[in-house]
């Protein structure tokens, strides 16, 4: 069961991921990057965390991903006309990306060779409780640093995106 | 301590007063500084030569007084030191004497001269590096001084150096010296190898155990290499150019530095290391025989020069010859009399010179002269004086030591003597050729002809006196302890012919250019190819011109700069800065400005990262 | 790599949810180096750190701890952040360019 679960949703995953690079359009890009956040959340519920399962759909799919397609209205975009990849992309990234890919699947390999296989319900040290002890015990600096870090950037995109003042 | 070194102290301390504030003294005081420590240094001479008892029979060794030690370097160790013997005291004596006399005939004829402080600021320096020449106690200590007064002669040269031909004459004086100097510095490089040391002392102390070489040795060498370096400064064959073009030159220049003291360096320098060339018989001979050629030559060319300076100049390297000669055929102490009275009466021809051409105001050429003995007959008399002094006439100075190096001369080889002989003929025909052509006759020129102020003819005088009766100072026998006299007597014809030579010069003169002015003339036109050779100089400046400066100037041009200095070397500075900025050119291109690119390379970095992370063992 | 060919295992191990984040990583890459759209250049980078967050929670399964957890909080934290303020950019660079082509902003060029 698990393992179908994870087939299915790493399927959509990789499948909208695919997407998000081939669409020449911006909002069929943004719609699925919804659809890998989507897959992401229930993923993560396989692998018990559900307090992230939730933040995922609610900040990163619901916040986030709004704010994309708000800014893609705004500005209007609209389908990139054809692309024109430029030599030092089309030579040099793709022989990159291999050499990435297969370095990760060998070191991955060599990590874990062998370990027992992911179930769900298997941890259960995922819940909002112990997210929440260990958020405001071990990482509270981390925690209130991040608090002013938000304060920044809203400050920064407030400067940043407000009318020229004559 | 004697304190001997005040002597060239003094003039050194009036250059540096002079060089440096002379500008705002007014000429009195300017008069007083150089005139004065020239005058000091000559009574300071007199004062230790007679503390050393020198005029009474004292001074037998070598006075020897060390200051300090200049290099130490391994076995080179050389120290300024500064010496007295009879010979130094014989050109103290000359030098700072007759320095004093034309420092005061300046006075009169430098005065309306711009410059004024710095003429005499050279001259005094002149006199300091002249001084260091003749005191130095070692090789380096000479050559030293040496080249000073070559660099005082560059110097006073082009003393009026807005006119090219003076810078030029500066110029080649300065450039043919330094060949000489080459020969003579490998001399001393040579002595050093040798003899371990350069002092005078050691090195001769050395030189008198060794056994004599004729031909190629030690000895040869080193006289043959310190010959070359004698000919550049005292004007000999092949070296002798420059003399006649220093004449742009102020003529009290002319006087001290090329006729009666620096040129005389060379031939100090030869008796100096008498040692060295008497155990080398051939140097000797050659020695002899540049002298003499040099001589002969000089003398046929001063036959048809016009201006009057170049007329002396010539005299002075015939004259110098004849030093050489004397050197050469073993007769130092003649050739040092010699110097001497021709010191005299060479400084008083150039002084005298300077009279007339301050009378008629600058003009220089023996045919605008004429009769001028009843404008100006003090210079006249002592132009006179000299003129009997170095024909040979006796018993004034020239005869006693011409006579003396005559006589050694036929003791070498006969030959030597006839072709001497025939020079002092040829020598008293030039002079009074220009003596007669200046004061006899109806006066051919525009000017008004005046005297010279005393300050000038004072010196004149002087120098006269000393023209005439200084042929009784008998210099050899003050040599004696240092140039033993050759034994035997001489054969007393020799002397007559040549006093008849000389006495025949001056009645040809008169011949020729008092009683039948129209003579010489047609003579010249006779033998004009003689004629033309002998009054250009034997085309030696065009020789050398082509022989040796040409290709040098031209060679430099093309090789040295064209290759050398365009090519390689700015070639190699501006390739440094074209590979810069070619490197610079790649390296530009990381800068493209696109955003993919730059993510590009931060993936490629991360894959680098990662891989080192990965696979070099960071910690697990 | 313990892939069987044949019938489906019950589980699956956490190095395949590994292989998986491998995967959406290069796919975001790929987007960002191909894309010429600034805002979907933006969104691979939304891609690349939603990878990471699975690689994270991953990892805290399977040291059954719960600090993977934080660190993926954090990620979406901070990324919620720089979305603000990078589309606040974009918002910017169109208006003063008047476009959203990727290779038009070069003006550091050389």
């Amino acid at each position: 069961m698990d393992a179908l679960l994870f087939m299915i949703f790493a399927a959509i995953a990789v499948i909208c991921g695919i997407n998000l690079v081939v669409q020449t359009h911006p909002i069929s890009s943004a719609l699925s990057l919804v659809g890998v956040m989507g897959a992401l959340a229930a993923l993560y519920l396989l692998l018990g965390g559900e307090f992230i399962a939730a933040a995922q759909l609610v900040v990163y799919a619901g916040a986030i991903m709004v704010l994309f397609v708000f800014v893609i209205m705004l500005l209007n975009a609209g389908a990139e006309k054809k692309p024109k990849i430029r030599p030092m992309g089309k030579y040099l990234g793709a022989p990159l990306l291999l050499l990435f890919f297969g370095m990760m699947a060998y070191l991955i390999q060599q990590i874990l060779p062998s370990s027992p296989p992911v179930v769900f319900g298997a941890f259960q040290g995922g819940t909002a409780a112990d997210i929440g002890r260990s958020l405001f015990t071990v990482y509270l600096l981390p925690f209130e640093v991040t608090s002013v870090l938000i304060l920044i950037a809203i400050l920064g995109a407030i400067v940043l995106a407000r009318k020229e003042v004559d | 301590m004697q304190q001997l070194w005040l002597i060239p102290i003094l003039p050194l301390l009036g250059f540096l007063l002079n060089g440096l504030f002379g500008k705002r003294f007014s000429k009195p005081v300017i008069n007083t500084i150089a005139v004065g420590s020239v005058v000091l240094s000559f009574l300071w001479v007199l004062k230790t030569l007679t503390g050393l008892s020198a005029f009474s029979g004292g001074l037998e060794e070598t006075y020897k007084e060390h200051y300090y030690t200049w290099i130490q370097s391994g076995a080179l160790n050389i120290s300024v030191d500064f010496a007295i013997d009879r010979l130094t005291a014989v050109m103290l004596m000359v030098v700072t004497g007759v320095g004093a006399l034309i420092h005061i005939y300046a006075v009169g004829y430098m005065a309306h001269e711009g410059g004024y402080y710095r003429f005499f600021a050279y001259l005094n320096l002149f006199m300091f590096f002249m001084l260091i020449l003749v005191l130095g106690a070692n090789f380096l200590i000479l050559f030293v001084g040496w080249e000073g007064v070559g660099l005082c002669s560059y110097l006073l040269i082009g003393f009026y150096f807005l006119e090219k031909f003076a810078t030029d004459a500066g110029n080649k004086a300065f450039i043919v010296n330094r060949i000489g100097d080459f020969g003579f510095v490998l001399a001393i490089f040579l002595v050093f190898i040798h003899f371990g040391t350069l002092d005078f002392a050691t090195v001769f102390a050395q030189v008198r155990g060794m056994p004599v070489e004729a031909s190629a040795g030690i000895f040869t060498a080193i006289s043959l290499l310190l010959l070359v370096g004698a000919t550049g400064k005292s004007a000999q064959i092949p070296l002798y150019v420059w003399l006649p073009d220093a004449m742009a030159g102020p003529t009290p220049v002319s006087a001290l530095i090329h006729a009666a003291t620096m040129v005389t360096a060379g031939v100090y320098m030869i008796a100096r290391t008498s040692q060295i060339y008497l155990h080398s018989t051939n140097a000797l001979e050659i020695v002899a025989l540049v002298g003499l050629t040099t001589a002969f030559v000089a003398a046929t060319i001063g036959l048809a020069q016009n201006d009057i300076k170049k007329v002396f100049a010539y005299s002075t390297v015939s004259q110098l010859g004849y030093m050489f000669l004397g050197l050469g055929t073993g007769a130092f102490s003649a050739g040092i009399f010699h110097l001497m009275t021709h010191a005299f009466f060479k400084a008083l021809l150039f002084l005298g010179a300077g009279s007339v051409i301050h009378a008629l105001s600058g003009e220089q050429d023996l045919r605008q002269m004429g009769g001028l003995r009843k404008h100006i007959p003090i210079t006249f008399v002592t132009l006179m004086c000299a003129g009997v002094a170095i024909a040979g006439v006796p018993p004034f100075s020239g005869y006693h030591s011409k006579d003396m190096i005559l006589e050694a001369a036929y003791q070498h080889a006969p030959w030597m003597y006839w072709v001497g002989v025939f020079t002092a003929g040829m020598t008293a025909f030039y002079v009074f050729r220009a003596l007669f052509l200046c004061f006899f006759g109806k006066y051919r020129g525009h000017h008004h002809p005046h005297e010279s102020p005393a300050v000038m003819w004072m010196p004149l005088a002087i120098l006269a006196l000393l023209s005439l009766g200084g042929g009784y100072i008998n210099v050899p026998k003050f040599l004696e302890p240092i140039f033993p006299l050759a034994e035997g007597g001489t054969e007393p014809w020799l002397t007559y012919v040549s006093v008849a030579a000389g006495l025949g010069g001056i009645a040809l003169a008169y011949l020729f250019y008092v009683l039948s002015p129209s003579l010489p003339e047609s003579l010249a036109n006779s033998f004009k190819g003689v004629y033309t050779l002998i009054y250009n100089k034997y085309f030696v400046d065009e020789f050398y011109d082509a022989a040796v400066v040409e290709p040098m100037v031209d060679g430099s041009r093309q090789l040295l700069w064209r290759v050398g200095d365009t090519r390689l070397i700015d070639g190699f500075a501006n390739g440094i800065g074209t590979t810069a900025r070619g490197i610079g050119g790649i390296l530009r291109r990381a800068q493209s400005g696109y955003i993919r690119s730059y993510a590009a390379w931060v993936l490629a970095g991360a894959i680098l990262a990662i891989a080192y992370i990965g696979f070099m063992g960071a910690p697990r | 790599m313990p892939l069987h060919f044949g019938p489906l295992p019950a589980a699956v191990p956490p190095s395949w949810y590994l292989m998986l984040s491998a995967i959406l990583f290069a796919l975001g890459v790929l987007g960002f180096l191909l894309r010429r759209n600034i805002i979907t250049v933006f969104m691979s980078i939304e891609l690349m750190l939603n990878a990471v967050n699975l690689s994270f929670i991953t990892f805290s399964y399977m040291l059954k701890r719960v600090d993977g957890h934080i660190f993926s909080f954090f990620v979406m934290v901070v990324a919620a952040a720089e979305a603000a303020v990078g589309l606040a950019i974009i918002l910017t660079v169109f208006k003063n360019r008047q476009t959203l082509e990727i290779d038009e902003v070069s003006s550091l060029k050389n």
